[in-house]
C-alpha cells in the first residue's frame, strides 16, 4: 500500500472503427496509484475523457482476475506489458515510476482485425477450434469417471495445455503472427488423453489447415509467443502438434 | 394475479425425477429440427444448453456478450465442482448431497429441485472427463477430491485452482462442434435489450450489436435465459465487468416473477478493497481453507507485523466458534464472523477491514512444495495483486459480493412465470436457498444445461401449438422500438456525471444497507436512497459518443439503469423478510451469540415479486416450502 502517485504520458492508438484510419494520441494521466491496476488506470483516463467531453478508449477486458483471456494491449512493444506469466488485467501500476512514458496499442495481426481503438476481433481462434478442438462426445454416452484411469503426468501436462485462455498474445507477439502456441495447447491437451485418440489425425489435420484459412503465419522458432504467454504455455506443445500432424499425414487416418 | 405453480411431480422425492421424465411428452426426432431456441448465454448453463440442444437436433441461436463463448463468467470459478461419487469412500452418497445442500441453503429451497441436482451431480463428471477436462487425479490415475465449505465429506472433484475454466471450455468445446454442424448459430458481442412475448408465450429477443450499434430482432419457439447473477448492483463483486441483470430484468418486466432478489451471497475470501479507483474485486478460492487458518489478533487494534504476534495473542476465530467446521464452516457463517472482529476493532492491515488466512502451519506441517502444488496459481495471483508473499506473510482476506442466489422464480421445468421463457444456472432462483455451498454454482449451471432442460424443453415444446410469426410481428415492432427509444433517451441526457458515479453511489448505498447485514431502518433508507439516485440518473447521467458503433459508455449506462430498479426491489425483499437465514440476516433477528434466527412460521416460503410498474410497489407472491425429508433444524456447525 502506497499514498505515492504518478504521472504518465500515455500515447495510445486510437481507430473509430474497423474503416477509419488510427493514429497514435498523446495523453497525461496525474494521480495513478501504484495499487491500481493497468486496467483501472486507463478506466481513470476514460472518466477524465468523458468529464473533457472526449470520446473514451475501447478495450476489451471482463472478468479481471486474468482467466477470462479478454484484455489484451501491446504496452511498450510487449503483450500483456512487461510483467512474466501476467496478463494485462493483472499487470499492476506499482512496476511503473512518476513520470514514465507507456505505449499502448492493440493486438496487431492480420487475422486479428481492429474493432476500434484497443478491441481487436479474435473469432479466428474460435474458427480454429471449431475445426477439432473438441471430442465428439454427446451428452448421455459417457462412461463412469474413474472408468479410463489416466496416468498423473499425463493428466498434469494436458491440465498445463488446457491452461492456455485464448487472449492471443503468442499471434500479438510472433513475427508470423503464427496461432501454432495456441492449436498446439488444445492439440496436445487431447493428444496427452485417452479420450482424445479416437479423432486425434482428423483433428490434428483439420486445425492446421484452420489456421491457414485464417490468415496465420507459420512458426520458425522464435519463441516470442512462449516468453509473451501469461499462462505458461510450453512451447514443446509445438513439436507435439507437428508430431500429431506428421502422424496424421502419414497414416493417412483422417476420418 | 400470477399463480405460483412449482409443478413439483408425483413420489418420494427419489423417484421424482425419473417419474417426471417418463411423463414428459418428446419431441420426434424429426421434428426437432422445426424448433428454434434462442439461449441468451454461453456460461455453463447457456453454453452446455445450447451444446446439447443442438445435439439433440434443435436448431439454437446463442447469444453472447463477450467476443468469444469461452469468456463468459463462469471460466473464474476457481475451486471445483460437487458430486456424489464417493471416490474418497468417506460415506457420500446422492442423500448426503442433497441433505447438505438443503440444511446449507438454511431451508430456503425447493427440495424436489435440489434432490435433482445432487441425482445428476455424478453424470456431469462423467460428461466432463469424457469431454476431456483435465481434473486432478492421484498417481494410480483416478481421479482426486478435496474438501469444501460446508461438507464433511470430500466430494469437490478440481483442475488446480481453474475447475471453472477447464468445465467451461468443455461446453465450449461441444458447443463450437455444434456451431460447427451449423446446428448453433452463434450470435457474439449482444446485448440483449428486451424479450418479446406473442399471446402470452416467450418468442423472441431483442439485441443490440455491440459492434455495429445495430437493434436486432430474433424469433424462436422458446427463449432460455442462462444470464448470471446479480451481483454487480454492489458495482464492486467478484462478478466479471459485463456481468449484468439486464436480460433477467427485462423479463421481470415483462411478467416473469423475480424471486428472493435479497438473497446475495457474500464470500468470505477475497482481497480487500485498496482503495477509491478500484474497479473490481478478486476471489481467493474457498478451497484454500483447507490448509488456511483464519485469524484476528485478540487485541483491539494490534498493529504489529503478524509474524510477531505470538501464538496466545491470536484469535482462530472461526476454530474456536465452530469446531467441528472450523475454517470451513460455510461461506454466510464466514463472512458474518469476520465482519463481527472488523466491527470488534480487531480488523488488519493499513483499512483495518480484513482477517489474515495464514498457511504458515500447513507449511511447517506438509512443506512449501505441498501447499504450491495445491494452491500455486492462487498464491501467485495473491501477490501479483497485493505485492505481498503468501508463503511468508498471511493472506489479508475480506468478505465481498460473489453470488446471488436469487433470481427469476422457475417451477421445477426450470420454466419462468412466462411460457416458454426458462431460466438456467445463476440468473434462476431455485437450488441454493438462502445460502450456496461451495462449488455448487458449477454443479447447478452444468445440471440445468446437460441433463435438465434437454427433456423439460422437449415436454413444452410438445405440448404447445404454436403459430407462426415473423419478427415484424406487432409485438417485435414495439419491443425494437422501445429498445431504440432508450438508446436515444440515454444518449440525450447529455448531464454532468458519469455512469461510473452513479453506480459507484448505487454500490455504496446497497453494501451498507443491503449487504452482510441489514434492518428496518436502513433498509427504507435504502430504498428512499435509491429512488432519489434513480431519479437523478435520470436527468444528469452523460452518455458519451455515438450509437452506431463500439460504444462502452451507453451498455454501461443501459446495465446501471437496470441494477438502479433492481437494487430497490432486493431492499424491499430484504426489508420483507423478517427473519434471518443463510446470507441474509437482519439485526433484528439472532440469535443470543449472533447466529440467523429463522422464522419457519410465517418464512419458509419462496418471495416472487411480480412487476407493476417502474415506480409501483410491485407484488409479493410465495410459494410455500415443505421438507418432509430433511427435517426443519436449526444450522448449526459448532
Amino acid at each position: 500500500m502506497s499514498d505515492k502517485t504518478m504521472m504518465l504520458n500515455l500515447k495510445i492508438w486510437r481507430q473509430r472503427t474497423n474503416k477509419h484510419k488510427g493514429e497514435m494520441v498523446d495523453y497525461k494521466l496525474d494521480g495513478v496509484s501504484p495499487d491500481m491496476s493497468f486496467l483501472e488506470m486507463i478506466d481513470m483516463l476514460n472518466e477524465k475523457l468523458i468529464r473533457d467531453g472526449d470520446d473514451p478508449i475501447a478495450f476489451d477486458h471482463d472478468c479481471r482476475e486474468g482467466i477470462c483471456g479478454m484484455c489484451s494491449l501491446m504496452i511498450d512493444g510487449q503483450a500483456h506489458g512487461p510483467q512474466a506469466l501476467t496478463t494485462t488485467c493483472q499487470l499492476h501500476m506499482r512496476h511503473y515510476n512518476d513520470g514514465d512514458t507507456i505505449v499502448v496499442e492493440p493486438f496487431r495481426a492480420k487475422a486479428f482485425p481492429v474493432v476500434k481503438d484497443l478491441m481487436v476481433d479474435r473469432s479466428a481462434f474460435d474458427r480454429v477450434i471449431q475445426a477439432g478442438g473438441y471430442n465428439s462426445i454427446a451428452v448421455g454416452n459417457a462412461p463412469d469417471a474413474n472408468a479410463i484411469p489416466i496416468s498423473k503426468e499425463n493428466a498434469d501436462l494436458a491440465m498445463d495445455a488446457a491452461a492456455c485462455i485464448g487472449c492471443g498474445a503468442c499471434v500479438a507477439s510472433c513475427p508470423n503472427a503464427s496461432a501454432m502456441l495456441f492449436a498446439s495447447a488444445k492439440i496436445s491437451q487431447f493428444a496427452l488423453l485417452p479420450q482424445g485418440q479416437k479423432e486425434a489425425a482428423r483433428r490434428a489435420s483439420s486445425m492446421v489447415a484452420s489456421m491457414d484459412i485464417e490468415g496465420f503465419g507459420n512458426c520458425t522458432n522464435h519463441a516470442e509467443c512462449e516468453a509473451s504467454c501469461p499462462k505458461g504455455i510450453n512451447l514443446s506443445n509445438i513439436a507435439r502438434m507437428n508430431r500429431e500432424y506428421f502422424k496424421a499425414k502419414f497414416t493417412n487416418n483422417e476420418a | 394475479m400470477t399463480k405460483l405453480d412449482s409443478k413439483i411431480p408425483e413420489g418420494p422425492v427419489e423417484k421424482k425425477w425419473q417419474n417426471a421424465k417418463f411423463n414428459y411428452k418428446l419431441v420426434n426426432p424429426a421434428n426437432k429440427r422445426k424448433y428454434n431456441v434462442i439461449v441468451v448465454g454461453t456460461g455453463l448453463a447457456g453454453g452446455a444448453a445450447a451444446a446439447t440442444l443442438a445435439e439433440l437436433g434443435y436448431n439454437v441461436l446463442n447469444f453472447c456478450i463477450q467476443d468469444s463463448p469461452r469468456r463468459a463468467h463462469s471460466i473464474a470459478a476457481q475451486g471445483g465442482i460437487n458430486a456424489a461419487k464417493n471416490y474418497p469412500n468417506d460415506g457420500d452418497s446422492i442423500w448426503r448431497l442433497f441433505y447438505d445442500t438443503v440444511k446449507g441453503g438454511d431451508f430456503r429451497s425447493r427440495e424436489a429441485n435440489v434432490y435433482r441436482l445432487a441425482e445428476v451431480s455424478n453424470n456431469i463428471i462423467d460428461q466432463c472427463v469424457a469431454q476431456g477436462v483435465p481434473f486432478a487425479r492421484d498417481y494410480g490415475g483416478y481421479l482426486a477430491n478435496r474438501s469444501f465449505g460446508g461438507a464433511q465429506v470430500s466430494r469437490t472433484f478440481y483442475a488446480k485452482g481453474q475447475t471453472g475454466q477447464q468445465l467451461l471450455l468443455g461446453a465450449y468445446s461441444s458447443l463450437m462442434r455444434q456451431v460447427d454442424k451449423g446446428k448453433v448459430k452463434m450470435y457474439t458481442r449482444r446485448e440483449i435489450l428486451d424479450i418479446v412475448i406473442v399471446d402470452g408465450k416467450a418468442r423472441g429477443v431483442i439485441s443490440r450489436n455491440l459492434v455495429t450499434g445495430e437493434i436486432e430482432k430474433f424469433e424462436a419457439h422458446a427463449v432460455i435465459l442462462a444470464t448470471g447473477g446479480y451481483g454487480n448492483v454492489y458495482f464492486l463483486s467478484t462478478n466479471a465487468m459485463a456481468s449484468n441483470g439486464g436480460a433477467a430484468w427485462k423479463a421481470y418486466k415483462k411478467g416473469a416473477c423475480f424471486a428472493n432478489p435479497c438473497f446475495t451471497q457474500i464470500h468470505p475470501t477475497c482481497i480487500p478493497v485498496h482503495g477509491e479507483n478500484q474497479s473490481k474485486l478478486t476471489l481467493m478460492s474457498e478451497s484454500l481453507r483447507n490448509d488456511g487458518r483464519v485469524w484476528v489478533p485478540k487485541a483491539k487494534g494490534d498493529k504489529r507485523h503478524p509474524t510477531e504476534i505470538p501464538e496466545d495473542e491470536r484469535d482462530y476465530y472461526l476454530e474456536r466458534v465452530y469446531p467441528s467446521f472450523g475454517n470451513l464452516a460455510p461461506r454466510d457463517v464466514s463472512s458474518r464472523q469476520a465482519k463481527y472482529r472488523v466491527d470488534e476493532g480487531k480488523g488488519v492491515g493499513s483499512t483495518g477491514v480484513a482477517v489474515y488466512l495464514d498457511f504458515a502451519d500447513a507449511i511447517k506441517r506438509d512443506g512449501r512444495d505441498a501447499i504450491e502444488a495445491r494452491y500455486g496459481n492462487l498464491f501467485e495471483m495473491y501477490e501479483r495483486i497485493t505485492g505481498e508473499n503468501p508463503y511468508k506473510i498471511p493472506m489479508r482476506i475480506y468478505p465481498a459480493v460473489h453470488y446471488t442466489m436469487g433470481g427469476l422464480w422457475v417451477d421445477y421445468n426450470l420454466q419462468s412465470t412466462v411460457d416458454g421463457l426458462f431460466v438456467l444456472g445463476e440468473a434462476n432462483f431455485s437450488d441454493h436457498g438462502a445460502n450456496r455451498l461451495g462449488a455448487s454454482a458449477l454443479m447447478q449451471g452444468l445440471a440445468d444445461g446437460y441433463f435438465v432442460i434437454p427433456y423439460t424443453l422437449g415436454n413444452y415444446l410438445a405440448s404447445h401449438k404454436f403459430d407462426k410469426i415473423e419478427t415484424n410481428h406487432p409485438e417485435f415492432e414495439k419491443a425494437y422500438q422501445d429498445a431504440q427509444g432508450l438508446t436515444k433517451k440515454l444518449l440525450s441526457i447529455k448531464g454532468q456525471r458519469t455512469v461510473d458515479t452513479f453506480h459507484k453511489a448505487l454500490g455504496q448505498i446497497m453494501w451498507e444497507y443491503v449487504g452482510m447485514s441489514r434492518n428496518k431502518a436502513g433498509l427504507e433508507k435504502a430504498i428512499k436512497e435509491i429512488q432519489q439516485l434513480r431519479k437523478e440518473f435520470w436527468e444528469d447521467v452523460n452518455v458519451p459518443g455515438d450509437p452506431n458503433i463500439v460504444n462502452t459508455e451507453l451498455e454501461k449506462a443501459a446495465r446501471v439503469a437496470d441494477f438502479l430498479e433492481l437494487g430497490e426491489l432486493m431492499a424491499r425483499d430484504a426489508l420483507n423478510r423478517e427473519e434471518s437465514c443463510g446470507g441474509h440476516f437482519r439485526d433484528e433477528y439472532q440469535t443470543e451469540d449472533g447466529e440467523a434466527k429463522r422464522n419457519d412460521q410465517d418464512f419458509c416460503h419462496v418471495a416472487a415479486w411480480e412487476f407493476t410498474g417502474v415506480d409501483k410497489e410491485p407484488v409479493r407472491h410465495t410459494e410455500a416450502l415443505d421438507f418432509p425429508n430433511v427435517p426443519l433444524a436449526t444450522r448449526s456447525y459448532k
